[in-house]
């Protein structure tokens, strides 16, 4: 399984008429078992871009293939939960195959067991949080989506969150795409980094990381950061000079 | 309890009035009661309140569920919207009693067409509440749903239904109401039974205890209706959303 993104641009009506530029030509491609990870600054058009690889928006120019068969598991940068649903429920209608067993599993590694029955309105946003999580990954997405999924979350659980992330990636083969504006985020969890400029987005640059996920320890991530590091050092001086 | 209390001190009220008035103009609550126990027994008070709540309940019925789907079509299509904004505007703004005299006209002292009459007369309210519940949709949770491939049914019923409940139950309220008012006067004009014909027969014959007897009845069903099934499927559609404290 394949994913082709392949956008030539697109434009945004502001309601004072003007047009706005939102996103440069943009191309990559995400194979099975890859986790690509979109990286820029807020409000680059990161978004958008997810909108319209997710068939949310279609006025753009360019195009997306992506098996039509692929099943999409999401979390969005809200939560987005149905307020007036169970939390079990919650998971349950985004994904009605869902085995007894499977679904005892996802809320035991996510740490819900004791939230299944209640409303999304008595949850915090922590957990709101990993019951989106919970809900894409019990679909068994063959495509996972995640929009800035620990944005806002406290260092020690967004640090426990993105092992449970880690740990559900590896768990079967997905072709993960996960938005984020963390560099240590993107590190810890890709396998392809695409670095974004602001707004209109392009990709600055395509960085692949070697070494596997699972043997990734705290040296290789540190010496990874510093080689992006030098190299956005670089490409500050080459603009500099310029 | 308070409401007991409340019930209590409108019975005193009605029967100092009464006192000072004269059983003529406004028999006492006893004498009422009399010709409520005489007309039950005889029948005829449930043939009349039976006959007034079979229309009431197709007419809501109709009004209900047409215009609700018309409401949800103009909040979702705009085309719909503009065309059907004109008809709503004159719609709403038509005196019940223009619909109902003129439905008796053209389709003849019928059933039909009280039916029909009563309501047109709560559509256009039901199709402004509907729409304005369409129009505040969380788009967000459409985009969720879509991206989940949500079977269309599925989703219609977890996630658009429990968006629109508060609205539904808000125009089922103000629109039984409606229906109360104008079901009597339907019948008054042109039906040889039900509640609203019975106080026109008491009208013409000043007989006071026998309109009180059935406009009282009548107003305790309604009541009952209220409480036994609005309020609680009110209740139920906002279960959800965390206690006020």
């Amino acid at each position: 399984m394949r994913l082709e993104v392949e956008i030539t641009g697109k434009t945004f009506r502001s309601a004072a008429g003007g047009t706005h530029e939102v996103l440069a030509p943009v191309k990559f491609a995400l194979q099975s078992g890859e986790v690509g990870v979109l990286i820029g600054p807020s409000g680059c058009g990161k978004s958008t871009m997810l909108r319209i690889i997710l068939g949310l928006d279609h006025d753009f120019a360019g195009r997306i293939a992506r098996p039509p068969e692929a099943r999409i598991g999401m979390v969005f940068q809200e939560p987005r939960l149905l307020p007036w649903r169970s939390v079990e429920q919650n998971v349950r209608l985004a994904a009605p195959d869902v085995a007894d067993a499977k679904l005892a599993e996802l809320f035991k590694i996510l740490e819900l067991e004791a939230h299944r029955d209640h409303y999304p309105g008595e949850l915090s946003l922590g957990l709101a949080r990993r019951v989106a999580l919970a809900r894409a990954f019990a679909v068994e997405p063959d495509i996972l989506v995640l929009d800035e999924p620990l944005a806002s979350l406290d260092d020690a659980l967004a640090g426990r969150l993105r092992d449970e992330i880690a740990t559900l990636v590896a768990s079967r083969p997905v072709m993960t795409l996960l938005v984020t504006h963390s560099l240590d985020d993107a590190v810890r969890l890709g396998d392809r980094l695409f670095f974004l400029s602001p707004r209109p987005a392009r990709i600055v640059a395509e960085v692949p990381i070697g070494i596997p996920r699972d043997i990734r320890g705290e040296a290789e991530i540190a010496a990874i950061k510093a080689g992006l590091a030098q190299r956005t050092q670089g490409d500050r001086t080459e603009r500099d000079v310029s | 309890m308070l409401r007991l209390l409340s019930f209590a001190l409108f019975l005193a009220i009605w029967w100092i009035a009464a006192l000072l008035v004269g059983g003529a103009k406004l028999p006492s609550p006893p004498s009422v009661l009399q010709v409520m126990i005489a007309e039950a027994s005889s029948g005829a008070l449930f043939l009349h309140l039976g006959a007034t709540l079979a229309r009431v309940a197709l007419a809501f019925t109709l009004a209900m569920s047409l215009g609700s789907a018309i409401g949800y079509l103009m909040g979702r299509v705009k085309l719909a919207d503009r065309l059907g904004d004109p008809w709503l505007i004159l719609l709403l703004n038509l005196p019940a009693l223009v619909v109902i005299v003129l439905a008796y006209i053209w389709a003849g002292l019928t059933e039909a067409a009280a039916i029909a009459a009563i309501a047109i007369n709560k559509l256009p309210t039901a199709i402004v509440t509907l729409r304005e519940g369409t129009r505040a949709l969380d788009r967000s949770l459409d985009e969720m749903a879509s991206v989940f491939a949500m079977p269309r049914w599925r989703a219609f019923r977890h996630v658009v239904l429990p968006q629109l409940a508060p609205y539904i139950a808000a125009s089922a309220r103000s629109g039984l109401s409606l229906v109360w008012k104008i079901v009597l006067v339907a019948e008054l004009l042109g039906r040889p039974n039900g509640v609203g014909f019975e106080i026109g027969v008491a009208f013409q014959l000043f007989d006071t205890p026998r309109l009180l007897a059935y406009s009282l009845t009548f107003a305790a069903v309604v009541l009952v209706i209220e409480t036994v099934l609005v309020q609680p499927f009110e209740a139920r559609a906002n279960r959800w959303r965390p206690r006020a404290a």
